[in-house]
């Protein structure tokens, strides 16, 4: 079981990537340039929801890598 | 006798705390429940700078702010007590929310308007955001712990009980009063209302002890300096607020915001069912939904939390496309056809048409003209063989000019036909019209087009004066709503139902799961962030990202539709359940594999 949640680590990384791929270049650059009233989503995308998937995702990523959730 | 003064006591510090903070959120949701209302009353769409404070309004109280409101408070909370910290978020939320009830008008005052309801629409963000983790720390720092998830569930409730009353007062205020009252003024009584259910509250509260476990935590001297760095600079600490976050908030919030706001809204605008209507099913369906936070709560101290979550989870992810696939078919006109039912009564028969609203005032340019905005009426009854019935009730607006006395009727041939005078100078000339498709239940709405008047007729009831159509206009009805039979109301209080109850799996057992993930002295701040980035930011995001979903599915339909190509999306009104499904998805593989199931004691 350790074993796989230490290997998962690298899916919840590459799920942070993609999700932060789809949210700023999908959806978020459109927002900034329809500009008006899509900018505060567009602001909440890119500095909220965007750097909080990558890192919260990438450092949970890390940690599983790393054993942290290992059962002793 | 010992066991008998305990179980008093706890049941003082549950009352206390469950009701300040049910009714932080019943005034978190009124400025929700009202935003329509509320955005004529401060945001007037013409203005952009004022537009663009109320989307600021709703996004940044409801996702940003509540987050650094779980860390300021959270900080406090374990510094100097949970007592006196969620004393202040509860007088901070009540008079925020109470000076929200007394703001002037944008007409009154101007831009200052919408900026001082932005600045008391963060304030309230700011009070919720460290009134949950406070309210639950203090519970549960009072509970046994083999009692922790029952008498912590009674926190859970709060949260459907303040949107329950928030909806309750406005219904009732809305019906106490004439449309134009509570339009005018009446939708203040909500806010007012707050200030002495928050001034009982805080009596209460202000007679309540420290919890055991604080004090316990402060007489050894073990209070935390710097929770914030401990809580989040710590990695021990640190990777389980990540867990908390990816394994279980970040699921309820979207389970949560699904079952209660997404059902919501798709009964009222997807299905265009009356607004009076959808009130009433969510009402009877959170009334009977929430004692099952208590069960779940309950049932989480006899198995494991974890997995009651998980399963509800589960059952929500593998449900919500046939649960509203079901849903939608309840009351659509299409697939009641499709399914052989027959029409006893034409869907187009128009069964009345009156004048809804006359609303006159001077042309900007020249104020001689006075300009006349209409609005008339138009109801349709369908009904089928099978006795569902349809009421569909579409207003279309007129525009004219110095117009005096209207009416509006409906004949027998299925025509409605409008009457008005118009008067310049002292000739009065009279107008009589006929509306083109005056309603077709589904049909697409028209922008404004004056060539609606199919028909026009006009005399002169003075003398000479000849009558020029120029100056009349009429935007073709966008509001559709329509009436349900019981049969189908039921129906849908048993579909929303069904998903309230995997809102109290998931939710339910949560209060007892994050305070036990966390050791005393930092568990106010550790446990209040991922439980506010996860529903307010997970979440509070989803109403937005599913309609933006489904519209775009619906937009590609069209555009198919019109080259002549296959649909892309069978069902387009399904496709915002996406957001929901793929987070709560991955929540709970990650909750599955990484978190423990038998972990209840780990900091007692």
């Amino acid at each position: 079981m350790n074993q796989i949640k230490r290997i998962l680590g690298i899916v919840w990384i590459a799920i942070g990537a993609v999700a932060v791929y789809y949210l700023f270049i999908n959806q978020a650059l459109g927002m900034w340039k329809a500009g008006g009233e899509k900018i505060i989503p567009a602001i909440i995308y890119t500095f909220v929801l965007c750097p909080l998937i990558a890192y919260g995702l990438f450092t949970f990523g890390k940690y599983c890598l790393s054993g942290e959730y290992d059962d002793k | 006798m010992n066991n008998d003064k305990k179980t008093t006591g706890i049941w003082k510090v549950i009352s206390a705390s469950s009701m300040g903070t049910m009714i932080e959120w019943y005034d978190f949701y009124i400025f929700g429940s009202l935003a329509v209302l509320l955005s004529t009353k401060f945001f007037p769409a013409d203005n952009p700078t004022a537009a663009l404070l109320s989307t600021l309004a709703t996004f940044a109280a409801g996702f940003v702010v509540r987050p650094f409101g779980a860390l300021f408070f959270g900080r406090l909370g374990d510094l100097i007590g949970r007592k006196y910290t969620f004393m202040v978020t509860l007088l901070l939320m009540g008079g925020a929310t109470f000076l929200i009830g007394c703001v002037p008008s944008y007409e009154t005052i101007g831009f200052m308007a919408p900026v001082l309801v932005l600045i008391l629409r963060l304030l309230q963000g700011l009070a919720l955001g460290g009134e949950y983790g406070g309210a639950a720390t203090y519970v549960a720092e009072h509970s046994p712990n083999d009692r922790r998830g029952f008498f912590t569930s009674w926190i859970q409730t709060t949260a459907t009980l303040g949107l329950f009353i928030s909806l309750m007062v406005i219904y009732i205020t809305r019906h106490s009063l004439s449309k134009d009252d509570f339009t005018d003024w009446g939708w203040r009584i909500p806010f007012w209302v707050s200030i002495i259910m928050i001034f009982i509250s805080y009596i209460i509260r202000r007679n309540m002890h420290e919890s055991p476990v604080f004090t316990k935590v402060k007489e050894e001297g073990k209070v935390s300096t710097n929770p914030l760095k401990e809580s989040f600079g710590n990695k021990l600490n640190f990777k389980f607020v990540l867990l908390a976050l990816f394994g279980a908030t970040m699921g309820q919030g979207v389970v949560w915001y699904t079952g209660q706001f997404y059902a919501m809204s798709f009964i009222e605008k997807t299905m265009s069912i009356d607004k009076d209507i959808a009130d009433n099913i969510m009402l009877i369906s959170l009334a009977l939904g929430t004692p099952f936070f208590v069960f779940f709560g309950w049932l989480s101290d006899k198995m494991s939390r974890k997995w009651i979550m998980m399963a509800g989870m589960l059952i929500a992810i593998l449900a919500y496309r046939p649960i509203y696939t079901s849903m939608y078919e309840s009351s659509n006109e299409k697939s009641m056809k499709a399914a052989g039912n027959s029409l006893v009564i034409d869907s187009c028969k128009v069964i009345g048409s009156s004048i809804a609203e006359i609303k006159t005032t001077p042309d900007k340019v020249d104020p001689s003209i006075k300009k006349t905005k209409i609005l008339i009426s138009t109801k349709t009854d369908s009904l089928y063989n099978t006795g569902a019935k349809f009421h569909y009730t579409k207003v279309d607006t007129l525009f004219a000019e110095n117009a005096i006395e209207f009416d509006a009727k409906a004949n027998a041939k299925n025509e409605v036909w409008i009457k008005y005078k118009t008067k310049k100078d002292t000739t009065i000339i009279t107008n009589v019209f006929k509306l083109k498709n005056s309603i077709k239940p589904d049909e697409k709405p028209l922008k404004i087009d004056t060539l609606a008047l199919v028909s026009l007729k006009s005399f002169p009831d003075g003398v000479g004066a000849k009558f020029h159509p120029a100056g009349v206009s009429l935007k073709q009805g966008v509001e559709v709503s329509k009436n349900i039979t019981d049969e189908t109301k039921w129906h849908l209080i048993w579909m929303v139902f069904i998903q309230v109850l995997f809102v109290t799996m998931v939710y339910g057992p949560i209060a007892a799961f994050l305070v036990e993930l966390f050791p005393a002295k930092i568990r106010y701040t550790s446990m209040s962030l991922p439980y506010h980035i996860g529903n307010g930011i997970f979440g509070g995001l989803l109403p937005a990202v599913a309609t933006f979903l489904a519209l775009n599915a619906k937009k590609a339909n069209d555009m198919a539709k019109e080259a002549g190509e296959a649909l892309p999306f069978d069902r387009p009104y399904l496709e915002g359940l996406w957001y929901p499904i793929i987070v709560a998805g991955v929540c709970l593989i990650i909750g599955i594999i990484y978190i423990k199931a038998n972990d209840k004691n780990a900091h007692d």
